[in-house]
């Protein structure tokens, strides 16, 4: 259980965090959520007390992170990959973390066996690859043993059959009875991973709901119609008053609200002829671009405007200019799904 | 799209097998001594002092002959290759530290072990007493060497005091390494911390000999040139400088200069590594 109340982090004019109160419960995955630099990742160092908040207070089973006797035992985080010393080896890298809790040296062979970095464990781990060095920062947050796991965008840059790894391992440990806190920028990740969903934006609480909670509110279903005959579609549809609530490109309407068959037959009696009738749903990645995309610190100034991405729920292609101008290796992978 | 629900029969708590002993100073001191020693550059900075002090005194004992011996101490030798070797000790000092928020290591770090006090007084204890110890033996391995090969009574009358001279000059060594560590900590950035302790060692005999050419403050530059590291360190191996000075303060006081500056500076990490954000 970890619990944050009010918790606020300034630097200088610039409010990272912004009264944030919420509860993260045992025995469940729970989404952390926003965009590239709502304040995810310095939330995630104020609940480890590397950074001291400006005010408010996170408590871990209602302790400060500092006050727990055996901290590895209680919180395995991986916060940044990269975080280790290159010129150690894999095991040294996690030798001295076990020694510094009084870790026995075999579970640093064990998580390592369990990450699947066994055969590299003596190897400096400056020559490991994206997905080898996650594999290591995860082994790090898993050698307590703990009952809370924090990982802060374990799959960022990571091949698909690592994204399937670590989704697997997620469950695999929360069905444990542990605690996941896991961050992201991509709801599609988070839909197939979290029961419980946390979403800030420039640091404020969004929303706070289960997963289940959010995909019924949020997938938002309507009708595409697409036809040779578009005017006289809309004049039609404007007869029956029947507003199109967005025109996309090539001749097609988007409808909410009315069934595919009312449509469809409408269309029969005035004998338009159609080309497509399809009843869509609008993507969960969707609705959380929608849910903050006020709140998006660094949007892509790409040329075609990148507004209509988001105003337009109907054309994930567009999807990708969202944040694709200062994190490419991120947009790549998003394509590549 | 598939969205997980929460499954009731799910277990609410998970309890280790482990066994989790209370950590305490003595595991920090593991960890850091893993640390040390489970990397290349300890080996390089430590291998260097050595291969200074020891392969540019043997080659001064080799040089010399007993009345050479008549004025300075046996363990003279040793001083030239510690004048380098000195630099290497401060570099690994800064290393203990920098290279921890250089590779952001540090967060782990102190994810691990939150008391940032204890990982600090680790990492001072086991810079500290290695760093003496690889010291003490190169010098004193010089030193006997000296000792036996020129022991003769050519040499002149030698006493314990200037062995204990030179165990103090490696103590004088170890106090510069620790004042890197903690200017380590302060900066938390390597070329940055280095600079400062360079800075430390060659600039006051620049400075004092800039100043006591001008006369209202020749005496501030009298005292600067006496005090400053090369000098007191030249001193505590049995060098005496000669020149116009005036009569050299003792030892002890260069030595405890030395422990006011590097204490000063030790309580201040020690203040801001509590404090700040990592």
């Amino acid at each position: 259980m970890i619990e944050l109340d009010g918790l606020t982090k300034r630097f200088g004019a610039k409010t990272a965090v912004d009264n944030l109160s919420f509860q993260v419960k045992p025995g469940l995955v729970t989404g952390f959520l926003g965009p590239n630099g709502a304040g995810k990742s310095t939330t995630m160092r104020m609940m480890l007390d590397l950074d001291n908040p400006t005010s408010g207070a996170v408590r871990i089973y209602g302790k400060r992170y500092r006050e727990l006797r055996e901290p590895l035992k209680h919180v395995g985080a991986l916060l940044d990959a990269k975080a280790m010393h290159g010129g150690r080896s894999a095991y040294n890298n996690l030798l001295c973390l076990a020694q510094s809790n009084g870790i026995p040296q075999r579970r640093v062979a064990e998580v390592l066996d369990l990450v699947g970095l066994a055969p590299v464990a003596r190897k400096k781990s400056k020559g490991f690859s994206l997905g080898m060095g996650q594999r290591l920062g995860i082994a790090s947050a898993l050698l307590g043993d703990p009952q809370i796991l924090m990982f802060d965008e374990p799959v960022n840059g990571l091949d698909p059959e690592g994204i399937l790894w670590i989704r697997n391992l997620m469950k695999g440990l929360a069905a444990e009875g542990r605690t996941i806190f896991v961050s992201s920028h991509l709801m599609s990740e988070m839909a197939l991973t979290a029961d419980h969903l946390i979403v800030i934006g420039q640091g404020r609480l969004l929303a706070d709901t289960s997963m289940a909670d959010f995909i019924h509110q949020n997938s938002r279903s309507f009708v595409r119609m697409r036809s040779p005959q578009l005017e006289q579609l809309k004049d039609v549809l404007h007869e029956a008053g029947i507003a199109p609530v967005g025109v996309p490109d090539g001749g097609a309407l988007e409808i909410d609200g009315v069934g595919a068959e009312q449509l469809g037959e409408l269309a029969a009696r005035h004998r338009i002829v159609l080309h497509e009738l399809s009843p869509q749903r609008a993507s969960l990645e969707e609705a959380f671009m929608r849910m903050t995309a006020d709140s998006v610190e660094y949007h892509a100034h790409a040329p075609g405007a990148p507004g209509a991405a988001i105003d337009n729920p109907a054309r994930p292609a567009d999807v990708p200019a969202w944040g694709a101008g200062f994190d490419a290796a991120d947009s790549t992978r998003k394509g590549g799904r | 799209m598939t969205p997980t629900t929460t499954t009731p029969d799910r277990p609410r708590s998970y309890s280790s097998p482990l066994p989790s002993p209370r950590p305490h100073l003595g595991h920090a001191l593991a960890s850091e001594w893993t640390k040390l020693i489970s990397i290349r550059s300890t080996l390089w900075t430590l291998g260097a002092l050595v291969l200074t002090v020891v392969g540019v005194g043997m080659l001064f004992v080799s040089q010399t002959s007993d009345r050479d011996y008549e004025s300075i101490s046996f363990t003279t030798p040793a001083l030239f290759g510690l004048m380098v070797g000195q630099v290497a000790v401060m570099v690994l000092g800064v290393l203990t530290i920098s290279s921890e928020h250089a590779t952001g290591l540090v967060r782990t770090t102190f994810t691990a072990a939150p008391d940032r006090f204890r990982v600090l007084t680790a990492k001072y204890l086991v810079f500290s007493v290695t760093a003496f110890t690889v010291t003490a033996l190169s010098v004193f391995v010089v030193g006997i060497a000296a000792s036996l090969a020129h022991g003769g009574a050519a040499a002149g009358a030698h006493t314990a005091d200037e062995w204990l001279g030179a165990a103090a000059g490696c103590l004088y060594v170890t106090l510069l390494g620790v004042l890197a560590l903690a200017i380590g900590a302060l900066v938390r950035h390597s070329a940055g911390a280095i600079a400062v302790m360079l800075g430390v060692v060659t600039l006051p005999p620049v400075l004092g000999a800039m100043l006591i050419v001008w006369e209202a403050v020749a005496p501030i530059g009298r005292e600067i040139l006496q005090r400053n590291v090369p000098v007191a360190l030249s001193q505590l191996f049995g060098m005496q400088e000669g020149g116009d000075l005036g009569a050299a303060p003792s030892n002890f006081s260069n030595v405890l200069i030395l422990v006011l500056i590097t204490g000063a500076t030790v309580a201040a990490s020690y203040v801001m590594v509590g404090r700040r954000d990592v």
